[in-house]
């Protein structure tokens, strides 16, 4: 299991938690099981969102593997300017 | 994919200050931009514009322009099919209104004609009947229940019950125990403030040539910081295949994050397809600052608590940001900015993205993150001041580092802003004396940066030198970067290189030059690109020497037997490898792609002093200095330059720039004249210290510096402002009129 820390506006969709517990060995099932697990994420993984792994910042990468015991932040999707 | 780590090496060309490769051409008038573009048979392309902050279109009446000597093609947002994608709908509905006007400047309808007179006069012609409405300009304002409603049915499923439909979007971060961090502290301090809408201020105006064929083909010239993301946005918008617009960037006057979108171009295409004639349309400076994309405009709250020996226990901070009229993009960085220099136990940003009757906002350096920063290094630093603490050592206290929990979520790798503070703390300027009416501000700055997706290809010509086809247009100087990456890496001279940036149809996608992306990932990919042909090149001299490839090794710029076993053969060098290319097996080519990962964020800190006159109100800036994080400087006169211009934007925006709206909800200073941006005669020198911690996610340990250098100046003129007048200035620009009012004269 990976534990994902959420940013706060997200746990109106997660019954009040900022962190959940999600079975994923990679980004992509990290979204896909977060949008089953909790439904109400769906527009926001919809609208784009990053991922930090262990303090790095991966944009898209959906195939990024997550380590056991990594640290998992979901962030908005990164823009610049 | 795994990230390509940084493996420390001593650069022979890295890092040194060679002559840039676009200098003669754009000192002499060579250099082609956006409106230098031209075809045979081209019309010239105007837009109307909508003179009301909002009004609903009745009906617009185009036959009168169409009957003028010369007009060729009239198109309205009628013209155009709905996207079902709600992010492409409001692009393309900024580019040209449907049905309601929602600030004043939106395009409503425009024409091409034979000439500018025609154009001119069909625009004229034009009979649109508007019912004006109620509207609304102030963030604050437009947040109340029953404020004019810019948009309906724009709100995100994250907004609670009971703020006005302009309210799209609603953000929190941080941790930890706000309540019992705030009762930890000595001295709590909270203030509101506000920042105006400022401009990219770019010296080009946007600029387009679009020629769309009768078989459905298209070619689009332009000024743009992404010509492969001005393809998605202009097919998607044209309702054509990717395949068939081919988009060519020209050189470019600049953009800072202003021109990685379209307003133009969709028009052109549009016109041109009426037409059946090639179209080009170039922005006036008053469209510019109209109809583009601005900054955020934002109004905030921040609450600090500190000890007395200047720990601080809690953060929080309330930011409210306007992006005009659509759905805004960047409350969620002012957010995770606002704290990120600081190692807290408690700190929560609450943020909210509002619609109001402006132009829709655009990227702008570090998005978002310049005006967080500003309100919470202001009260840094008033914390400061009261308790009788140096705000240096304080910073150094509280400072972000390797471990450390960062205030929007994740922990921090390697970083510098510890080095950075230490490096402004031994520097001569911190201790500098100041005179009566002098003050000095410091700010920290902080910018996440990212990578994205890259495509290079290397060519190595038969005659030694080597051709390098990149596909982001080169805002800052990384044509030269890219040129000295690959001569280090392929270990020639850096004048055998050429990088050249491709059109959409020679190279794979390449991502948006933005968050300071490029030098980062396009040097990667090119690093990555050089030894795939070095690989291959190895691979002939092996077969000319008749051993396995695994044999051969590159060094200093040629081929050379990897030990006394693989026997023994004089180098062979690029040149030789290359002038025997067809021989063995053809042309020879490095490539890469890659979605690049592993940025690094970027720290900076920024150092001035001022000297406010009390009888005007002016201040005038004497003394500059930027300390910053580059990770590797390639190419050191254009990350000063970063700096430096960083630096000079964020003075404007601290001191003078601002978007002003009448009490009709029009633009009231569209002009360089009116809008004032400092100029050279404005400032001292501004002087830079590259700090250089590297990357770990860059093979040469690079890190973006594009943005971060935009997002310090703010608090640090405002500090400095606030500590030469004795009054704490809450409110940008402090331009003269609001520093007198501030200080009471008159």
């Amino acid at each position: 299991m990976v534990k994902v820390l959420l940013w706060g506006s997200l746990r109106q969709a997660t019954d009040g938690l900022t962190e959940v517990e999600i079975e994923a060995t990679n980004f992509k099932q990290l979204l896909d099981r977060l949008g089953e697990a909790y439904p109400g994420l769906q527009p926001q993984i919809k609208r784009g969102v990053s991922m930090s792994l262990n303090g790095v910042i991966y944009r898209e990468a959906w195939f990024t593997e997550i380590p056991p015991d990594s640290e998992v932040v979901l962030m908005p999707y990164m823009t610049g300017g | 994919m795994s990230l390509d780590e940084y493996t420390r090496r001593e650069f022979k060309q890295v890092g040194t200050r060679v002559r840039r490769p676009d200098g003669v051409d754009k000192v002499t008038g060579r250099a082609m931009y956006g409106a230098d573009a031209t075809a045979p048979g081209m019309l010239t392309g105007r837009i109307l514009r909508c003179p009301h902050a909002h009004a609903r279109i009745k009906s617009i009446d185009v036959s009168a322009a169409l009957a003028l000597k010369g007009v060729k093609a009239v198109i309205t947002g009628d013209d155009f099919a709905v996207p079902e994608d709600d992010f492409i709908r409001d692009v393309q509905e900024n580019c040209m209104a449907r049905g309601k006007a929602l600030y004043d400047g939106h395009a409503v309808a425009a024409v091409a004609a034979t000439d500018a007179a025609a154009a001119k006069a069909a625009l004229k012609a034009i009979k649109i009947d508007y019912e004006v409405l109620p509207h609304v300009t102030d963030v604050d304002e437009a947040m109340k229940p029953g404020a004019p409603v810019v948009q309906a049915g724009r709100v995100q499923e994250n907004v609670p019950k009971g703020y006005s439909e302009n309210v799209t979007a609603h953000f929190e971060f941080g941790h930890g125990d706000m309540e019992a961090g705030f009762a930890k502290a000595d001295k709590i301090i909270e203030r509101s403030f506000k920042t105006a809408a400022t401009h990219q201020g770019y010296i080009e105006p946007h600029a387009c040539l679009a020629s769309v064929t009768s078989d459905g083909k298209a070619d689009l010239w332009c000024c743009t910081q992404g010509q492969f993301y001005v393809r998605t946005l202009c097919s998607s918008i044209m309702g054509m295949e990717a395949s068939q617009l081919r988009v060519t960037a020209s050189e470019i006057g600049g953009g800072f994050g202003g021109k990685t979108t379209v307003f133009i171009e969709p028009v052109a295409l549009m016109l041109s397809k009426k037409a059946g004639r090639p179209v080009k349309i170039v922005m006036s400076r008053d469209e510019v600052f109209r109809a583009t994309g601005p900054t955020v405009s934002s109004s905030s709250d921040v609450k600090i608590g500190m000890t007395k020996d200047g720990r601080i226990t809690a953060g929080e901070a309330t930011l409210r940001y306007q992006g005009g009229a659509f759905p805004c993009g960047t409350t969620e960085f002012g957010c995770s900015a606002a704290f990120a220099a600081y190692d807290l136990e408690a700190v929560r940003t609450y943020g909210w993205s509002v619609l109001t009757n402006r132009p829709k906002e655009a990227a702008y350096r570090a998005p978002g993150a310049p005006m967080a920063v500003y309100a919470v290094e202001s009260v840094v630093d008033e914390l400061c001041l009261e308790l009788g603490l140096d705000p240096l050592e304080t910073r150094l206290k509280n400072a972000a580092r390797k471990g450390t929990k960062s205030s929007y979520g994740p922990t921090f790798p390697d970083i510098g802003l510890v080095a950075t503070l230490e490096a402004a703390k031994a520097h001569p300027h911190y201790k500098a004396p100041l005179k009566p009416g002098q003050g000095r501000g410091l700010s920290c700055g902080f910018w996440f940066n990212f990578g994205g997706n890259t495509c290079v290809s290397l060519n190595v010509n038969t005659d030694g030198t080597v051709g390098i086809t990149e596909g982001n247009p080169d805002i800052g100087g990384s044509r030269a970067s890219i040129s000295l990456m690959a001569a280090e890496e392929l270990g020639i001279p850096y004048e055998r290189i050429r990088t050249i940036v491709a059109d959409t149809s020679s190279l794979g996608y390449n991502d948006v030059t933005d968050g300071s992306r490029v030098t980062f990932a396009v040097g990667l990919a090119t690093i990555k690109a050089a030894r795939d042909a070095i690989k291959k090149m190895s691979a002939r001299a092996a077969k000319i020497w008749g051993i396995d490839p695994e044999a051969v090794e590159w060094k200093d710029g040629a081929a050379v037997p990897a030990g006394p076993n693989a026997g023994k053969f004089p180098p062979m060098s690029l040149a030789e490898i290359a002038a025997v290319s067809a021989e063995t097996g053809g042309p020879i080519a490095g490539h890469y792609e890659v979605n690049a990962d592993g940025a690094g964020v970027s720290f900076g800190v920024h150092l001035c002093d001022v000297e406010v006159d009390r009888e005007t109100g002016a201040t005038k800036v004497l003394r500059y200095t930027v300390f910053q994080d580059a990770g590797k400087a390639v190419h050191p006169d254009y990350v000063e330059g970063q700096m430096q211009g960083g630096a000079v934007q964020g003075i404007g925006w601290a001191l003078n720039e601002e978007y002003i709206y009448g009490p009709d909800g029009r633009l009231q200073n569209p002009t360089f004249l009116d809008y004032r941006v400092p100029v050279a005669s404005d400032l001292p020198m501004i002087e830079t210290v590259i700090l250089e911690i590297p990357n770990p996610g860059h093979p040469y340990g690079v890190r973006g510096v594009g943005e971060t250098g935009i997002v310090p100046p703010l608090a640090a003129l405002s500090n400095a402002v606030s500590h030469a007048t004795g009054v704490r200035m809450t409110e940008l620009p402090m331009s003269p009129p609001r520093v007198l009012k501030a200080i009471g004269g008159t």
